[in-house]
């Protein structure tokens, strides 16, 4: 093979490259703003958001209770809830967050907690809805201040010590280290965005160099030059290849910078409290192997997208034969993600799957050698048949003038 | 030289089944003459010119062009071989310089070789003007010269021409075939398709008239004149085409 013609290939293509906007926002600027974007923007958003909700002083409503006056005094006394009127329709009201949460107390409720009798107190709420969940917990927490102090008296009414109704305690000891317990968490969502943002890079090139070089007749101009088929798919791939990863590098060096820069930030949102997910670290050993392992996952995703590509007449076309392959990226990646999967040697032989499980891995501080190994040759496996199918396409006269 | 012999070139397609493009044609074209491929749309003449280009392969029969077997060394073919239509266009991101620079290189020149080459063609179609400027903000006959540019940085003995002169106005339609003339002039094989009537009398040496993929007649035009006792060229044509 002359490397010097897929070297004049390459740098044509680079050059051509870099002066397409469409290719330039997708290998440079969609790493360099989504990673920092999901880091930082999202975690600033959610803590602010979170921050906002708690601040708030739910309204919630008293439903019943008459009975039970020293209650419902001792419930408007609570400084963070806001009761209002009773209505009816209180579970539309909720629905509609007019109010956050309501209290239903049963007939005869103090005279039956004074007897030493079981009663239920219902508290209703939106399910899944933050404002309401917080109306509700506060609701919760007096109801269970108000359950420890009867029991108490009751106790202390008969002489009785309170462990009597706690005779031992249950705790749980976590013996993963911190970083482990937020890697489970963030491990499986930064490979999946590496992953994409390493097809997104190639996608435009791809095109561009195949069916876009159809549509604007200049596929044509360069068969006619000596250089051999081969060595042309061979430069146009390196240049799809050089695209793709430069957009994973970008992604996930800025995923480093932008974590580092977010952690500091939400730490000092959050007054120092030390959420799992901000103990992790990504260290420079994890960024390496994330590469390492990513590297024939881009040469998969160039020599397919470009095989992919050449079959259509027109950029347009192209679009539409790789937007079901997202689909097709995306399941494995986001399966990664799913609790319970876990990387064994069968899952090591699923493409992009197996990539997406490793890295998760490797972000936990995990090394299965012999699995990254065997991730590492699969997909170079994969890798090779996808670009000897491009080279195959390229010698086909029926591929290149498809009208 | 050129020597087309008996070409064919047969195509599957899905509505229409197995088409036969080109159906054995032979012709040859020696240094310093122009052949003219005289034909309607969809007779042949693309085809029958890609293939000697080695843009396509020949299903039977092969040609010999600059010396060289096209099903054989069809990479030889090309480096002797300079190919322009109208299907040939440009990359719109690069500039002139870089445009032809780049097929130069592919063309195995070394860079001195190559600068000179460049200055010369440069100078000589007049293009230092705007020699940087990208080939999308480029006009139409400035294209062209780029285009023609393209052909020549490698200095080849074969020029295949294929409809050049189809959706260009009648400036830049004759800078082509002031081209064409000159590619005959400076002693190259020059084979062009076409089928507008006064650009074959002008220029051509010997003519080809090709219809549904066969060469049915050929000559020199007093040859054709004398032999279907037609002075027009274009009734000519349609006598020789219609059954």
């Amino acid at each position: 093979m002359s490397l010097r013609n897929v070297g004049i290939v390459y740098r044509k293509e680079l050059i051509d490259s870099l002066r397409d906007r469409r290719t330039v926002i997708s290998m440079i600027v969609v790493p360099l703003l989504v990673m920092p974007l999901l880091t930082i923007g999202m975690g600033i958003l959610s803590v602010t958001l979170v921050g906002m909700a708690m601040k708030e002083i739910p309204q919630v409503m008293i439903l019943g209770g008459r009975d039970s006056p020293n209650v419902i005094a001792q419930l408007k006394q609570v400084k963070d809830l806001r009761i209002v009127p009773a209505r009816p329709d209180f579970a539309d009201e909720i629905s509609n967050k007019q109010i956050r949460a309501a209290v239903e107390i049963p007939p005869g409720f103090e005279a039956k907690v004074a007897a030493g009798e079981s009663s239920t107190v219902n508290i209703y709420m939106y399910a899944g809805e933050l404002k309401s969940g917080f109306g509700a917990e506060r609701l919760q927490r007096f109801f269970r201040e108000l359950r420890d102090r009867t029991v108490r008296e009751h106790l202390e009414a008969r002489h009785l010590p309170e462990s009597l109704t706690r005779p031992f305690d249950i705790e749980e000891k976590n013996v993963a280290p911190p970083e482990k317990v937020g890697g489970a968490i963030l491990g499986g969502l930064v490979p999946y965005f590496v992953i994409l943002l390493c097809l997104t890079g190639a996608m435009y090139p791809a095109m561009d160099l195949t069916a876009g070089e159809k549509e604007r007749g200049t596929m044509e101009t360069i068969l006619c030059s000596p250089v051999s088929r081969t060595h042309l798919v061979f430069g146009k791939f390196l240049m799809v290849l050089t695209a793709s990863i430069a957009t994973a590098v970008l992604a996930i060096t800025a995923m480093a910078f932008s974590f580092g820069a977010g952690k500091r930030m939400l730490l000092g949102l959050t007054n120092g409290a030390t959420d799992a997910a901000l103990q992790v670290t990504i260290t420079g050993k994890a960024i390496v192997s994330i590469f390492f392992v990513v590297m024939p996952l881009a040469v998969f995703f160039s020599a397919a997208l470009l095989a992919l590509s050449l079959f259509a007449k027109s950029f347009k076309e192209a679009q539409s034969y790789i937007s079901p392959l997202m689909i097709v990226v995306v399941l494995p990646a986001v399966a990664a993600v799913l609790p319970g999967v876990e990387l064994n040697p069968a899952l090591a032989l699923v493409p992009v799957l197996n990539t997406s499980l490793v890295s998760k891995e490797i972000i936990t501080g995990t090394y299965h050698w012999d699995l990254i190994a065997l991730i590492f040759l699969s997909s170079s496996v994969y890798a090779g048949v996808a670009l000897a199918i491009a080279v195959k396409l390229f010698q086909r006269e029926d591929v290149l003038f498809r009208t | 030289m050129i020597k087309a012999l008996h070409l064919v070139k047969r195509f599957r397609d899905r509505k229409r089944g197995t088409v036969c493009a080109v159906n054995g044609v032979s012709f040859s074209c020696m240094p310093g003459e122009i052949y003219g491929l005289l034909g309607a749309n969809g007779a042949g003449k693309t085809t029958t010119l890609r293939m000697l280009a080695t843009i396509l392969a020949p299903t039977e029969g092969t040609a010999i062009v600059a010396g060289f077997d096209v099903s054989k060394d069809p990479q030889l073919v090309r480096s002797h071989v300079g190919f322009l239509s109208t299907a040939t266009a440009l990359y719109g991101r690069l500039s002139a310089q870089e445009m032809v620079e780049y097929f130069g290189r592919l063309h195995g020149l070394d860079e001195p070789t190559l600068k000179r080459r460049i200055d010369e063609i440069f100078t000589r179609l007049e293009m230092t003007g705007f020699r940087d400027r990208r080939c999308d903000k480029l006009s139409t006959g400035m294209k062209q010269k780029v285009s023609i540019a393209r052909t020549l940085v490698h200095d080849p003995s074969v020029m295949i021409f294929d409809e050049p002169t189809v959706g260009l106005d009648v400036m830049t339609a004759r800078t082509i075939v002031g081209f064409i003339r000159e590619c005959r002039d400076n002693g190259k094989t020059v084979v062009f398709s076409t089928h507008v009537m006064s650009e074959v009398e002008k220029l051509c040496d010997h003519i080809g008239i090709i219809h549904d993929g066969k060469l049915l007649t050929e000559g020199t035009l007093p040859e054709l004149r004398a032999r279907f006792g037609i002075h027009d060229l274009e009734e000519l044509f349609v006598k020789v085409v219609e059954p």
